[in-house]
């Protein structure tokens, strides 16, 4: 056991050698798989930071009950009550029709509007705060047209509802990239491997002959394979990092004049942790697919 | 040690390398194996080391089957044998030091205890003082000498050398030829594949006449 980790460690150093003394190599192959992987990792990062502005936007989803014009004190008692017993409603708060015109007279535009009005046209109403998803709150709402003295229904979620699909969309879009260019990626190991290969042929063939096991020549090969992804992850969150930062300045500027505070954030350390590991496998795949398509091709005769 | 029964070995074409070659080795043996170019001396010693498989018969190497070994065998049989070749398969792009220390590496030796046994061989060739040189700058003679330190590092009980002396001026060879001698005087199985009869002369030892992959009378 102390011997494998001996030789391990031993390969890992070498390896970081010869990346060391090859700069302008590595850091070519470094930049191409950073950014192959910077640009979905981009795009998840933006997604996630929408996807927390809706859940701030749509923490308390509400649905409008609009009473027709005829219903009384008791038709609302009764209204009242059975609302109440409907499962996943957290909130309930009944708008009179007369509150309803205070509240418009409040407002600066429409008080001369309202002024001028002979009677009140406004229904009563029920607010209702839930605590389902947009979805569920879909379901609610035949339900709630089908109650006696109700005249409308109004989802305020709608919008949150597109705005969901379209994040699932982009959700979709970044999977498809990020499919995409970790195949690129394997590709790119997979020929610097090749590469690799075939520039030490010699000490490959002269290793076999002198007793090296498969898997001590395969070693070193997988170790650059992993080492190269992981920094290429590297490369990445650099990348993606920096490009916020720029992208902060306007943004700043932009949600100021909108009275926010909103800046993207980045990722935490488990999420960027994930990206390096995810990295440095696919370079081991990578590695692995080539030595086994190359490296057996160099027998000593 | 090594020993040849009925072998054959016949490459694709048909061409026939050896044909219902016998015989037998001792531990402790030196043996030439001469013969004109041609006549199988190389694919008799690339048989020991499982470099080539034999088409028909056995070739057996410390009681262990070529014919049938396992590929991943091939390399712990490779460690208790010390190869030189016709072609000496040197790497240029490290020192002389690095070339010797290549066989330890996947020994599972501690790299001081590596770094001292390396040291030994090379001053057992009289490659001490060269050991940070590129191999490139060695004159034929050490190289060829850097070749057998690089096959006695692993201290192996068999010795195999494939024309060791081909590319060497006379006074060159004397000594590689001493060297040889000296290991085998140690104990060490020696096996010599030559065409350079003056070489056989001069040690009278034992000797294998291979004639168009046959055993010559």
């Amino acid at each position: 056991m102390s011997t494998w980790l001996r030789q391990h460690w031993r390969t890992f150093g070498l390896t970081l050698g010869r990346l060391a003394r090859n700069p302008l190599a590595t850091l070519l192959n470094v930049m191409v798989i950073g950014v192959a992987l910077a640009l979905p990792l981009g795009g998840y990062m933006l997604l996630q930071n929408l996807g927390s502005v809706a859940r701030q936007l749509t923490g308390n989803p509400q649905i409008s009950l609009f009473l027709v014009r005829d219903a009384d004190k008791a038709d609302i008692a009764a209204l009242e009550a059975r609302l109440k017993q409907i499962p996943g409603v957290r909130a309930l708060r009944f708008i009179s029709r007369e509150q309803a015109l205070e509240g418009l007279k409040q407002s600066e535009n429409l008080s001369d509007v309202i002024a001028a009005l002979q009677t009140n046209p406004l229904p009563d109403a029920f607010v209702l705060e839930t605590n389902g998803s947009a979805a569920e709150l879909e379901k609610l709402e035949p339900q709630l047209k089908a109650l006696p003295k109700v005249a409308h229904v109004q989802l305020d979620s709608a919008w949150v509802k597109r705005l969901e699909s379209l994040l699932a969309l982009g959700r979709t879009a970044v999977l498809i990239l990020a499919t995409l260019l970790a195949c690129g990626l394997v590709a790119v190991t997979f020929n610097t491997i090749r590469l690799q290969i075939l520039t030490q042929k010699d000490e490959i063939e002269v290793s076999k002959l002198i007793g090296a096991t498969d898997a001590f020549i395969r070693r070193p090969f997988f170790h650059l394979g992993f080492i190269q992804g992981a920094l290429g992850g590297l490369a990445a969150l650099a990348i993606v990092y920096l490009c916020m930062q720029i992208l902060n300045r306007g943004i700043l500027e932009l949600a100021r004049l909108y009275g926010s505070d909103f800046r993207l954030s980045f990722f935490g350390f488990p999420d960027s942790l994930a990206l390096l590991a995810f990295a440095a496998v696919l370079g081991w795949l990578g590695a692995y697919m080539s030595v086994s398509r190359y490296l057996s091709g160099i027998e000593p005769r | 040690m090594i020993s040849f029964s009925q072998v054959r070995k016949s490459y694709r074409g048909g061409h026939e390398a050896l044909c219902e070659l016998s015989f037998g080795i001792e531990t402790g043996e030196l043996v030439f194996i001469t013969g004109h170019s041609g006549a199988g001396k190389s694919t008799l010693l690339k048989l020991i080391p499982a470099i080539e498989r034999p088409t028909s018969g056995t070739v057996l190497v410390n009681g262990q089957n070529i014919g049938s070994m396992r590929r991943a065998a091939i390399p712990y049989l490779r460690r208790n044998l010390g190869l030189i070749f016709q072609d000496q398969k040197l790497l240029y792009d490290r020192s002389v030091f690095d070339n010797v220390m290549l066989p330890l590496a996947f020994t599972g030796h501690a790299y001081k205890d590596a770094a001292r046994r390396a040291r030994a061989a090379l001053d057992k060739v009289g490659l001490l003082a060269r050991e940070k040189a590129n191999p490139i700058t060695l004159s034929g003679g050490e190289q060829q000498r850097l070749c057998i330190a690089r096959a006695v590092v692993n201290r192996p009980s068999i010795l195999l050398a494939d024309e060791p002396t081909a590319s060497l001026d006379s006074a060159s060879a004397g000594e590689v030829v001493e060297m040889f001698r000296s290991f085998n005087q140690v104990g060490v199985t020696v096996l010599i594949a030559t065409h350079d009869e003056a070489l056989v002369r001069r040690l009278n030892p034992r000797v294998l006449a291979l004639e168009q992959g046959r055993l010559a009378q």
